[in-house]
């Protein structure tokens, strides 16, 4: 095949790395494909906030040299990658989807992007998120809405809708999300893509613009089970920079993907939460059709299915709701007008910072704020505060007992498919509903993934399938989640990917 | 639990230290109002014997000893500031003149 026919930005991360170690292409050739696409599709599904072209060819330049040289380099050096602009980078600027950052250059690196630049990966990016990760469907993005490749006038999932849509579009192999209540996994349903929420704990959160410090964990997304492992063993492991910081090996998450690709589950017991299955309606027909056939696979490849009942994740969303705008508006007193970030300059530092913070937060910011001030405030802490907190000993008591009768859980990662940019903009609960399926694993610190299940038959749009493991336990999670994919994109003949519709492209 | 009233939102605004006007409060306190009372329902199952749980996955405090280590430069950590002078951080004044 001579060089012309190959279009490298719909290659899996594992192809670009096993196509780089044997010369068939260099990284400056990934990279450029790459900023070739994001130039010709970026405009409208608008996934990327900033753009480091230079930056990004000069890490591949490197790469090249030091492979051309016989050095030894990490396994994805030289497949360039996206970073959700909740991630601080040295030197590139970094809002969190904020116009009261507009403008921010971070004088440090979080570790999760030391560690993608010591894997040697080339820096496409920032993409785009709801504001402070605040959101389900990237809306509340102080620089405009993201739209989901499959339909441009259909939302991409939040507040991950950058990273996810950059997926979909081609436009990166890999990126890097954040997952406070379903960041990472909703977005992954609603675009056809992979996206890992790692156990509490697992990602070092050191330089990650923090949103509720108890519920934030970041993660790996992907366009293939295997290709997420990749990058969740490069992001992952112990670091001393942040306090909860798991202090033990990573999970051998590539290993377990290449088990779980061998199609073969026998002795796997899975556990359908009841709660969250859809039984008692509310979801999409064609989310639970899809729901359904992923199991009955699953059965076919040796899996025994039991349904486990989780009775307080009835009171699961009403916790999250308490829990993070309480620890937001904690987190978010630090942009004050003084040290960095947007100055609305007035007579006095007290009126500044009443100005600035009215000009530099959108709504979605202010609601959460005034919430987790409310919930927070003497003569209401006990009542929800503190009776958050009880429901949330009472969602993990709930794992604790399903997790004694099977080894993961598993759910339709969200209830519907993609709904229209504004349809739910104005009703803040009917948004809130788009995590119900996602939020029970934050408040309990396991790790969830979420994989593409198909498409709706009455809608041709992307639904999700969600696994949750215990903590600890993410290997589980990629086992599974390969066995699955590798059943289904047997039939679908490739990826789910590959059936978006072509986008339009830009002279 | 009551449900949020606009006065209460006009507190926690300038307890938040975020300005609103007439008409942020109009639209943002009935939005929370309808928030307040459905969170509400956590106070539903909150028994005396649950404990409460303040993080997901159990963990021990962190010490190292206490030793200079490198750290951002007085350049680096005022360089994003909307004002700096003599090597800190300018801000309007602190006292208004009612004070």
């Amino acid at each position: 095949m001579s060089e012309h026919t190959v279009d490298w930005t719909r290659a899996t991360a594992a192809r670009m790395a096993d196509a780089l170690a044997a010369g068939e292409v260099t990284s400056v050739e990934l990279v450029q494909a790459h900023l070739d696409r994001i130039a010709a599709v970026d405009g409208p599904v608008h996934a990327f906030l900033h753009i480091d072209a230079e930056g990004a060819l000069e890490t591949a330049r490197a790469v090249d040299a030091d492979r051309a040289a016989g050095k030894e380099l990490p396994r994805l050096a030289g497949v360039p990658i996206g970073i959700k602009d909740v991630l601080v980078t040295k030197g590139l600027p970094t809002t969190a989807g904020s116009r009261i950052l507009e403008g921010w250059i971070p004088p440090y690196d979080a570790t999760v992007t030391r560690r993608v630049r010591e894997a040697r990966m080339p820096i496409l990016g920032k993409t785009n998120m709801d504001e402070f990760a605040m959101g389900s469907s990237t809306e509340h993005s102080g620089y405009g809405p993201t739209c989901n490749p499959w339909d441009l006038e259909r939302i991409p999932g939040g507040s991950g809708g950058g990273s996810a849509a950059a997926l979909a579009a081609f436009e990166a192999p890999l990126t890097i999300g954040s997952d406070t209540g379903g960041s990472i996994r909703q977005p992954a349903s609603v675009t056809a893509t992979v996206g890992v929420k790692p156990t509490y704990g697992g990602v070092s959160r050191f330089g990650a613009i923090a949103l509720a410090s108890s519920l934030d964990q970041l993660g790996p997304c992907g366009r293939t089970v295997l290709d997420t492992a990749l990058l969740h063993e490069v992001m992952g492991g112990h670091d001393e920079m942040d306090a909860t910081s798991l202090n033990e090996p990573v999970p051998a998450c590539v290993d377990a993907a290449l088990e779980g690709a061998q199609m073969d589950l026998t002795g796997v017991k899975i556990g359908v939460v009841r709660e969250l299955s859809g039984a008692d309606g509310g979801y999409q027909a064609g989310v639970t059709q899809r729901f359904d056939e992923s199991l009955e696979r699953l059965k076919g490849m040796g899996a025994e299915i039991v349904e486990v009942s989780c009775p307080s994740f009835e009171y699961a969303l009403a916790a999250y709701y308490v829990i993070l705008p309480s620890e937001a508006s904690s987190n978010l007193a630090k942009f004050d007008s003084v040290r960095f970030g947007l100055r609305v300059e007035k007579t006095t530092v007290e009126k500044t910072m009443l100005a600035t913070r009215a000009e530099g937060f959108g709504d979605e910011v202010k609601r959460r704020i005034i919430l987790g001030t409310y919930a927070l405030s003497a003569g209401y802490y006990d009542a929800y505060y503190g009776s958050a907190q009880k429901v949330r000993t009472l969602v993990q008591r709930d794992f604790d007992a399903a997790f004694a009768q099977c080894d993961v859980l598993v759910s339709p990662t969200t209830p519907t498919t993609p709904f229209k940019i504004g349809e739910r903009i104005d009703d803040p609960l009917a948004m809130y509903l788009n995590d119900i399926a996602t939020i029970p694993a934050n408040l309990a610190g396991i790790p969830g993934m979420s994989l593409p299940s198909g498409v709706a038959p009455e809608d041709g749009l992307p639904t999700g399938f969600q696994i949750l493991a215990p903590a600890h336990e993410d290997a589980r999670l990629y086992r599974i989640g390969a066995a699955l994919e590798a059943s289904l994109t047997a039939e679908w003949g490739g990826p789910l990917s590959a059936q978006a519709p072509e986008l339009e492209v830009a002279e | 639990m009551s449900s949020l009233e606009r006065s209460d939102v006009a507190r926690l605004a300038a307890l938040a230290r975020i300005d609103m006007t007439d008409a942020d409060l109009d639209r943002l306190s009935g939005q929370l109002a309808v928030i307040v009372d459905a969170v509400a329902k956590v106070a539903e199952v909150a028994g005396e014997d649950v404990p409460a749980t303040s993080h997901p996955i159990p963990m021990a405090n962190i010490h190292r000893e206490d030793e200079v280590r490198p750290s951002l430069s007085q350049d680096d950590a005022l360089a994003a500031a909307p004002e700096a002078e003599d090597g800190r951080f300018r801000v309007p004044q602190i006292l208004g003149e009612e004070a």
